[in-house]
């Protein structure tokens, strides 16, 4: 395969339609109806009480951030402030898309779209966008959600550690939005019914961005910024770095998420802060399982997916040197072994993926 | 011509859950709602190829397993984003222990 083309309108999009990836069924795990069924199961109690503490703390750290500012002792009250604004905003708005979260819908609703203003998503256009990352996860050209392309632009990413890139792109973007709805890119994903709803709450969200900016300006004071807006940029290190271990260095254009995703065990608060989204592999193939039940998805299923990483370090210590050889060789992935117990990866259906045969041979050997 | 056909026995559905009904080269869903009655709709996601059969029925919504979009499976409107175009449904009813459905 040559240099990957991830232009939605690129040969790799249209490789990726000509050769039915695009309508392949994806591999799962078998699990009986009965214990699926209870897996599924919604609740609200988790999610509000997380959702209780979440902006409880939140409130409490902007509070004395305030009052403490501008001495230097208001710092860790900013750093957690931060945190939660800027990246446990992404996995609120994450499952909360997926409406899994809660099982009263107004309260999906409310909590995703206090999420994606925080995270800096307009909301209409990223539900779509994400619906697509779940069909077509990191088909090259087709997932508008890939994190880390090839050949890994490695300064981005630590650029993005502190939101930058993602910051630079989110405002032109919201300006564009705001006037003409979504950009050409977007309509390859967004139905055309809900391109009003993208406009309507670009400018919503323009708004409120100049309002902040203004009292700012008015006071001679970022300390409205560093409520509303730059949170996303000094505190986003947690989504990134959780974020990148979701399918970094794995495999493309594979049609079985054992292939293509990471499931890494962590700490608590981490836990807490991604609503167990290191549970990935199990999301992907179980998308309709909320968060408070992943961890029981992981021990049903776990003896047919490959050994989770033992944490996030393990996890980096896995994935970089994943992506330092991709810049050599882009074709490059981690192919992980699966237990005995597993259904083998069927190699029948990743035929055009390179690499995967050869280290397949290799494996065998 | 639309005819009616034997799918199930009421028995094979449990309350609040549906099964998967292929019948003549189409796949369709029969679903045991919380009423007691019986209601069917096209067996596919009017989203994407995705069979609502691996699905969550919730009173009387059908969550594809896939996107998280829902339908009110009595009515087949589509309720919950992803989902748009509403799904087909097809008149059910019980007779002599057996739950038939009207497909054309």
């Amino acid at each position: 395969m040559g240099k990957r083309d991830y232009s939605p309108f690129g040969a790799d999009a249209q490789r990726a339609v000509d050769r039915g990836l695009t309508a392949a069924e994806w591999y799962h795990t078998e699990v009986p109806r009965k214990v699926m069924k209870d897996l599924m199961t919604r609740t609200d109690q988790p999610a509000i009480r997380d959702t209780l503490i979440l902006y409880g703390v939140m409130i409490a750290c902007a509070g004395i951030g305030i009052a403490l500012w501008p001495s230097w002792a208001s710092l860790p009250f900013w750093l957690a402030y931060g945190v939660l604004y800027g990246s446990a905003s992404d996995s609120r708005w994450h499952e909360c898309g997926h409406g899994t979260a809660f099982r009263t819908p107004w309260m999906n609703d409310v909590v995703y779209q206090i999420a994606s203003f925080m995270i800096m998503r307009n909301p209409a256009t990223w539900r779509w966008s994400h619906a697509r990352h779940h069909s077509e996860t990191y088909f090259v050209g087709r997932d508008p959600e890939i994190a880390v392309m090839r050949p890994p632009d490695l300064a981005r990413v630590m650029l993005n550690f502190f939101g930058i890139i993602d910051v630079m792109k989110f405002f032109p973007n919201l300006i564009r939005n705001a006037l003409d709805g979504p950009t050409a890119e977007e309509r390859t994903f967004v139905p055309e019914s809900e391109w009003g709803k993208v406009r309507k709450v670009a400018r919503i969200h323009l708004g409120i961005y100049a309002a902040t900016l203004t009292l700012a300006l008015w006071t001679h004071s970022i300390l409205p910024l560093m409520v509303i807006g730059l949170p996303r940029m000094y505190g986003a290190w947690h989504h990134v770095m959780t974020g990148l271990l979701q399918h970094g260095g794995l495999a493309d254009n594979v049609i079985d998420h054992r292939l293509n995703s990471r499931t890494v065990l962590m700490n608590p608060v981490s836990r807490f802060i991604y609503w167990n989204m290191n549970y990935h592999v199990e999301h992907h193939m179980f998308p309709m399982v909320p968060y408070h039940a992943l961890p029981r998805l992981h021990e049903t299923i776990k003896g047919d997916l490959p050994a989770p990483n033992r944490s996030i370090l393990e996890g980096f210590r896995e994935m970089w040197p994943a992506f330092r050889r991709q810049l050599a060789y882009e074709d490059y992935f981690i192919r992980r072994d699966l237990p005995a117990s597993a259904k083998p990866y069927r190699e029948d259906f990743h035929q055009f993926v390179p690499g995967m045969m050869a280290q397949a041979s290799n494996a065998a050997e | 011509m639309p005819h009616w056909i034997d799918a199930c026995a009421p028995g094979d559905i449990d309350a609040e859950d549906l099964i998967r009904f292929d019948h003549a080269g189409a796949t369709h869903a029969i679903y045991h709602g919380p009423d007691g009655r019986f209601y069917a709709t096209d067996g596919l996601c009017s989203h994407e190829h995705v069979h609502l059969a691996d699905g969550l029925v919730m009173e009387f919504l059908i969550e594809c397993p896939k996107h998280n979009g829902q339908f009110d499976y009595r009515t087949g409107e589509a309720k919950r984003a992803p989902v748009c175009v509403n799904l087909r449904t097809y008149p059910v009813r019980v007779e002599a222990g057996r739950v038939l459905v009207e497909l054309p």
